[in-house]
């Protein structure tokens, strides 16, 4: 099988969420948006002409309209976390500069060319030589409970 | 006030006879009969307790089939952008004069067929001809793809295409079974890729990040042993030994310490089996002790940039140069020590944690320690950084 007729066959990434996806979504909020109108209607005629079947369909469409309302409100959040797992996150690594002399420290983004023990120029205290001393990135991690 | 009050009772009151009505499995005579809700309740209850009867594994594998495939999405996309970053940085950095894109594809499916192992005996050389030749021929291909790249360039872009190769192979293997699957509907093929998912896409996500550390030339995880030993040699005489390693000899409480780094800081693990072998032979055997210095897997639970002390070869990959230092040790009794700094699969793979980082400096207090403990003044001893050195120079 050619890699032009296998890709037809996979699942291609999408540029952000589909017409399809927006468009189903929107049925569902309109169509639980009216079950809750017809909701409010046959409370109101319940509560007029006291008929015990209008409360029974007032409730029956009170839920329909409240789990469609939940539904689309769901889809939406998924499919913008789709979008969101679409990135990369690249943390920053970060470059530490020493000089062996004086002490002097400092500390800037990582830019290409930079390696540890590479020389980097004079200290702009001592005007030694100045050595990056470490490239690291850091992670910010949450605290956790942990029982173990 | 009351009025309203005790109509709202009487609504509940209806609302807990239907939901009663509702829950209750359905007689013939009701189904008939009685409240138009209630039959339809009644109605769709029963369908879909059918429906999960007869379907309910292939609503399951359904389920499962959409899992793998939005995991399928995301891998595809880590792959291409894998692929655009190793072009791109070829485009820089090697300056060819032929759009590089056909060479790279044509590379992100390479084979390397291991050697067969049906007589076991002699597959550890087979197995280091068929890396050697694979390592010599990814070389050539790089230099090809980007002629302008220096030595430590070329490093870096060879490991940057395995990355790649790697992605580009993940997501193959995905989506053979995703098909698989889809085609033959059958549940064990979905299972076994679903559950495994999880740990293969939190891989791919690490070599993501890989990519860009090799593009860029940042050291990663898996070079803490080298940035220990690099920290050990630095500013003392080195000599070049074998397959691109650095050695140097330094005097650590009266025992000379023979220090062996990959050299960096281009992308570079070498060969550390086989520059052991070169100085215990130069040593004529008397070896007092050998170390191994390398990033270990931690298990979930401890903390990235734990040191850790043991008995064994430290060095992982394919196992060749395992073995050899094995086979040099049994030959000449020697001890062997190891000192690991851990770390997740995912970090080792990853620019340096600055845990790690950390590390380092607890590693050689280690190091230090055991040469003191282990050996007697005028002792020699070989101190061996494993792993990659990229980003990390000497």
């Amino acid at each position: 099988m050619s890699e032009d007729s296998e890709a037809k066959e996979a699942p291609e990434p999408p540029q952000g969420a589909s017409s399809y996806s927006f468009a189903i979504i929107f049925i569902t909020l309109v169509l639980s948006l009216a079950a809750l109108g017809f909701a409010v209607n046959s409370y109101l005629t319940y509560i007029s002409r006291n008929q015990f079947y209008e409360a029974v369909y007032a409730t029956v469409f009170l839920i329909i309209g409240f789990l469609g309302l939940a539904s689309s409100t769901y889809m939406l959040m998924q499919t913008r976390g789709r979008i969101m797992r679409m990135r990369i996150e690249i943390p920053p690594v970060m470059t530490t500069i020493t000089c062996q002399k004086c002490g002097f420290k400092n500390v800037r983004t990582f830019e290409r060319g930079d390696y540890v023990f590479k020389q980097a120029g004079p200290c702009p205290k001592c005007n030694d030589k100045l050595l990056v001393s470490a490239i690291y990135r850091e992670v910010k991690e949450k605290p956790k409970k942990e029982i173990f | 006030m009351e009025e309203k009050s005790s109509r709202f009772i009487t609504l509940y009151i209806c609302i807990l006879k239907e939901v009663k009505n509702v829950t209750m499995i359905p007689q013939a005579s009701q189904l008939l009969g009685g409240d138009p809700i209630s039959i339809a309740f009644q109605i769709i209850f029963t369908v879909v307790f059918v429906v999960f009867i007869f379907y309910g594994q292939r609503i399951q594998m359904y389920v499962m089939l959409n899992e793998v495939k939005n995991s399928l999405i995301r891998l595809k996309y880590i792959r291409d952008e894998g692929r655009k970053t190793t072009i791109e940085t070829i485009r820089e950095l090697g300056k060819p004069a032929t759009d590089p894109t056909a060479r790279v594809d044509q590379f992100l499916d390479y084979i390397t067929i291991p050697p067969e192992g049906m007589d076991p005996s002699g597959i550890v050389w087979k197995l280091e001809h068929i890396l050697d030749v694979q390592d010599t021929r990814f070389k050539d291909e790089v230099k090809l793809m980007a002629p302008q790249a220096d030595p430590t360039q070329i490093n870096n872009l060879e490991n940057s295409l395995e990355v790649a190769m790697s992605l580009n192979l993940v997501y193959k293997v995905i989506r053979h079974y995703y098909m698989l699957g889809k085609k033959t509907y059958s549940l064990y093929v979905i299972m076994q890729v679903q559950m495994a998912l999880p740990l293969i896409m939190r891989e791919a996500e690490a070599l993501s990040a890989a990519l860009k550390a090799f593009t860029t030339g940042q050291p990663i995880g898996d070079g803490a042993g080298q940035l220990v030993t690099a920290k050990m040699i630095y500013g003392h005489e080195q000599r070049k030994v074998e397959k691109d390693y650095v050695v140097s000899t330094i005097q650590i409480e009266g025992r000379t310490v023979h220090v062996l780094k990959a050299e960096g800081p281009g992308g570079n693990v070498g060969k550390p089996g086989e520059a052991i072998k070169r100085i215990i032979e130069e040593n004529d055997g008397k070896i007092a002790s050998i170390i191994t210095i390398d990033a270990a897997q931690k298990l979930e639970g401890e903390s990235t940039g734990e040191v850790a002390e043991g008995i064994g070869v430290a060095i992982g990959g394919p196992g060749v140069d395992q073995f050899k230092v094995e086979e040099e040790l049994v030959k000449y009794k020697i001890p062997i020590n190891a000192v690991v700094i851990k770390e997740d699969i995912g970090d080792s793979v990853s620019p340096m944690r600055k845990e790690v980082t950390d590390a380092v400096d607890v590693a050689i207090e280690n190091v230090k320690r055991v040469i003191k403990e282990r050996t007697k003044e005028g002792d020699a001893v070989i101190v061996a950084g494993i792993g990659n050195s990229i980003g990390i120079g000497q």
